[in-house]
């Protein structure tokens, strides 16, 4: 039970028409995110916009080094080594995750375009499915590059 | 949802927006246009994954390459201009400042995919 007598798991708006909160109008408001519990759906929402940006940083990366591989053998090298560092690494395995997760819930995004998979179940069940995806495929991805350079 | 627009609201085609669904279409059709291409781009970057100058010049130079990375950049950073469009108009609501970053995103953009461009035109063709 929370502070005010209610059960946790009563999401209901409390309706006491005859006190209207301070300064705010006696209709319903939008969920105020401070307060609303995260669930998986909310979450996945806000990482498909947080992960886009990281790949906009990803796409100013990549120019940089196409621009590098146009240069010469030095600034190429140079970019290498940049990417190579334990930074350049981690910035690599981030901007892989956020790939992979901006590209597996576009395609559930694109499904719901359709009409397709919007009852709460699927929902449910696509989003564990597009996270599950993400890490599998990061870590699968990771090997592979690993593998193919002949080592870490 | 339909029966509740009016006939020549339907007709025209357009929202509250006064550009009807191209915004909405356009971030879709680059995003179907980008899965395979990002398939594409993830496989090639893992066989590149250590190769040296000369190897990724000449994979970057094949026109296959060369033309698939043109479709990537372009699909890409108008796909980015678009959604970074519509965080800002959901996020920040000065008029002003909401203005300049739209404007920035875009310029930022186009920049991006030309100089990204450049560079494949300059190892596809030489210097």
């Amino acid at each position: 039970m929370g502070a005010d007598g209610r059960d946790e798991n009563d999401r209901s708006i409390p309706s006491d028409p005859a006190q209207p909160p301070a300064h705010h109008p006696a209709r319903p408001l939008s969920p105020h995110l401070q307060i609303y519990r995260p669930q998986l759906t909310t979450v996945l929402s806000i990482s498909h916009r947080i992960t886009g940006i990281v790949l906009g940083a990803g796409a100013v990366a990549l120019v940089v080094w196409l621009v590098a591989a146009a240069y010469g053998p030095e600034a190429f090298a140079c970019m290498q080594a940049l990417a190579g560092s334990i930074l350049g690494r981690v910035l690599l395995f981030a901007f892989t995750f956020c790939l992979l997760y901006h590209l597996l819930n576009g395609i559930r995004h694109l499904v719901w375009d359709t009409g397709h998979g919007l009852e709460l179940d699927a929902v449910y069940l696509s989003g564990k499915l597009v996270v599950g995806g993400t890490i599998v495929l990061t870590i699968a991805i990771w090997i592979a590059g690993i593998a193919a350079r002949g080592g870490f | 949802m339909r029966g509740l627009r009016s006939e020549l609201g339907r007709v025209r085609g357009l929202g509250s927006a006064k550009e009807g669904v191209q915004h909405w279409w356009l971030q879709r059709v680059t995003a179907v246009a980008l899965v395979p291409l990002l398939v594409w781009f993830l496989i090639g970057l893992i066989a590149h994954s250590g190769a040296d100058h000369q190897a990724v010049i000449a994979w970057l130079g094949h026109p296959l390459t060369f033309g698939l990375f043109l479709l990537l950049l372009g699909a890409g950073l108008w796909h980015l201009a678009l959604g970074l469009q519509v965080i800002i108009e959901d996020y920040v609501h000065g008029e002003g400042l909401r203005l300049a970053l739209i404007l920035l995103v875009k310029f930022g953009c186009i920049a991006l995919a030309l100089t990204g461009a450049i560079a494949l035109f300059t190892i596809a063709f030489g210097n």
